[in-house]
């Protein structure tokens, strides 16, 4: 994954305006926060595959923090803490944010194909 | 080695059998024991991405696919794969994973069946899985069941269960058991980086997390 360039991104989320899209969301901070840590405990949210139609997309913040928000027809998606992206070979657009040792904590991914399984 | 003994290690995670078991298993194949791995999920839910990252979400099955091959090979052990998903098995119906895992049971016929303790065994696929491997095994007919050893990894375990009663000093397999470990690349440094909480050194580390195997015999109560 390559730094978050906002303007590129902004206009990459342009193009899933008023579409049916696939996302995949996630937060964690992995299964064994509490084994390694005891004042730690686990958390995370995962969807993968809920179809969506946005009417705006927006990406804001900066490279320490950049949020993507998305309004759809009866409510809202955002992801906060993504500072990496990919444009895969899918045209699928991987938004994530990982701590100092690669870890993942959050990704929002956006295509316009279902993610396998 | 006893007439058609054969092990079969029942855990979710590519990487679970290097950690876990692979000097006992690199022991077994040593002794010439055939050993199947049937391995429920692709570690989808990984969240070592590498740093610079190297992997995506989307990219990190197959990653962890061919690692998890390669490190089979290494082992030289059987991989049967069963297509759950990451951090889902809590989820499935218990009944059906167990279904799955007899299948695979009936045909190979163990003599031991190595898998996690559940409720011991930390992460909740670990749990599930194992106890649905428990499960299928007590499916079997008294005179087909095989010996089960239970892998449990929660700190204070010995409060509830007491000693392991098989304890392996695996000093002679170690490195194999390194080998398998450095074939799952990308998780094997984030969770060698993940094992170093303390002080201490990376060879008491090395000393106290990977030379030594300790697994419970698991007793069945007849009803
Ligand atoms: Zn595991």
């Amino acid at each position: 994954m390559e730094k978050i360039k906002a303007r590129l991104i902004q206009d990459y989320l342009n193009q899933f305006v008023d579409r049916p899209v696939y996302i995949h969301l996630e937060t964690t901070n992995g299964a064994y926060a509490t084994h390694h840590n005891r004042e730690a405990y686990n958390v995370g949210a995962f969807i993968r595959n809920a179809q969506v139609t946005f009417s705006q997309a927006k990406i804001s913040g900066d490279e320490t923090n950049y949020r993507v928000g998305l309004k759809t027809e009866n409510g809202w998606i955002y992801a906060e803490g993504l500072r990496d992206y990919q444009i895969d070979q899918h045209k699928r657009l991987l938004l994530a944010g990982h701590d100092d040792q690669g870890r993942l904590l959050v990704t929002l991914e956006l295509s316009l194909q279902p993610f396998t399984n | 080695m006893k007439k058609d003994e054969h092990v079969v290690v029942i855990f979710p995670h590519p990487d679970d059998e290097a950690f876990g078991a692979a000097g006992t298993i690199a022991r077994f194949r040593k002794q010439g024991v055939p050993v199947t791995y049937l391995c429920g999920t692709l570690g989808e839910m990984g969240r070592n991405m590498g740093n610079p990252t190297f992997a995506t979400r989307e990219t990190l099955p197959e990653i962890r696919q061919q690692e998890l091959t390669n490190a089979c090979q290494s082992l030289d052990i059987n991989l049967e794969q069963l297509g759950y998903r990451d951090k889902t098995l809590e989820f499935e119906d218990q009944d059906r994973i167990a279904t799955h895992l007899l299948r695979y049971l009936e045909k190979i016929k163990p003599t031991l069946v190595i898998t996690h303790y559940p409720g011991y065994a930390v992460h909740p696929d670990h749990d599930a899985f194992g106890a649905a491997a428990i499960e299928a095994v007590n499916r079997l007919n008294l005179n087909q069941r095989p010996d089960v050893w239970a892998l449990a990894i929660k700190k204070d375990k010995e409060k509830d269960l007491g000693e392991p009663d098989l304890q392996f000093d695996i000093t002679d397999t170690f490195e194999d058991k390194l080998a398998a470990i450095v074939a799952h690349k990308s998780q094997a440094s984030g969770i060698l980086g993940g094992l170093n909480q303390g002080p201490a050194s990376l060879d008491q580390i090395v000393k106290d997390k990977l030379s030594h195997e300790a697994f419970y015999q698991w007793s069945f109560n007849e009803v």
